[in-house]
């Protein structure tokens, strides 16, 4: 594959694009384990929702 | 299933976590193609092979736009129908859609120097578009600053309608007036003016982005969800150490 005289400039807009797009997926990801993570602690020490509870 | 049935945060969850894995696999795929197909596309006649940025800045600027319409519905949702996942939907779609306007900004600059002989011109299309980046972060500023998660969700809301303003704009923005941008190649009256060799990866890359949006607005909304049921348990677990 050439890329020609300006390969800099399309390297650049896909590494941008890629980074762009693996920072949202990490933030996603450790966002969800961080969630996940605090949920487990708080069930774990008693504390559940109100839907959940009895009577 | 009626839709109305999504709007229990429990069963959304649910029907996202059987979902999720299906959509990142289609994701995964579709964009392995659309990848493949859009660095082996021909050169432009004119542009040479920086037509390449094209599959990235074209998807991405589309939903760039989609990610605020979708946030502007959100606000309907928010403050006439108060649906119960029309906020976290909304709170949810602003960090992705603003990623794509960046990434649209980005690749269009890196596209325009080559193309134009320059980064970036203050035209209509360009500053429009640089526009609802910023409106993007004003809403993420809302969100993440507001005291009471209500008030800022209803401030953010606010803010989605009246920037919805802006998209006719950045659509038309290359009819209204003078650009150095190019006017509507794909969606015109008359057909797309694309040669089919750039346009079948461009319209793959375009599904590609579709499935990445809807793969990360899910997974955003779950984290979302989360975090209001723990707010919750704090709230409550607060009130009964104080009562």
């Amino acid at each position: 594959m050439n890329l020609g005289p300006h390969a800099d400039f399309i390297v650049a807009a896909y590494a941008v694009t890629l980074f762009v797009v693996a920072a949202l997926i990490a933030w996603v990801l450790l966002d969800y384990s961080a969630q996940r993570r605090i949920l487990g602690d708080l069930e774990e020490r008693g504390v559940t929702r109100r839907s959940r509870r009895k009577g | 299933m009626a839709v109305i049935d999504l709007a229990n945060p429990t069963r959304f969850l649910r029907i996202v976590d059987r979902v999720l894995p299906w959509l990142i696999g289609a994701t995964v795929f579709l964009l392995a193609v659309g990848l493949y197909r859009a660095l082996n596309a021909p050169d432009d006649y004119q542009q040479g092979a920086t037509v390449k940025i094209m599959f990235l800045h074209v998807p991405a600027a589309w939903f760039g736009m989609f990610g605020w319409a979708l946030m502007s519905v959100a606000a309907l949702g928010t403050l006439v129908w108060r649906h119960p996942l029309a906020d976290v939907s909304g709170k949810a779609v602003a960090p992705i859609g603003a990623a794509f306007t960046f990434i649209c900004l980005v690749t269009g600059s890196l596209w325009g120097r080559p193309t134009w002989g320059t980064y970036w011109v203050w035209d209509a299309r360009l500053t429009s578009m640089l526009v609802l980046l910023l409106l993007y972060l004003g809403v993420l500023a809302l969100y993440w600053t507001a005291e009471d998660p209500g008030r800022g969700a209803r401030a953010a809301a606010i803010l989605s309608l009246v920037g919805a303003v802006n998209l006719p704009i950045i659509k038309f923005s290359v009819d209204w007036w003078n650009t150095l941008h190019q006017p509507a190649s794909v969606f015109r009256t008359g057909g797309s003016t694309i040669d089919p060799s750039l346009l079948t990866p461009l319209l793959i890359m375009a599904l590609a982005f579709t499935l990445l949006f809807v793969t990360l607005h899910l997974a955003v909304m779950r984290n979302e969800i989360l975090r209001r049921r723990i707010r919750s348990m704090r709230l409550m677990q607060a009130q009964e150490v104080h009562a």
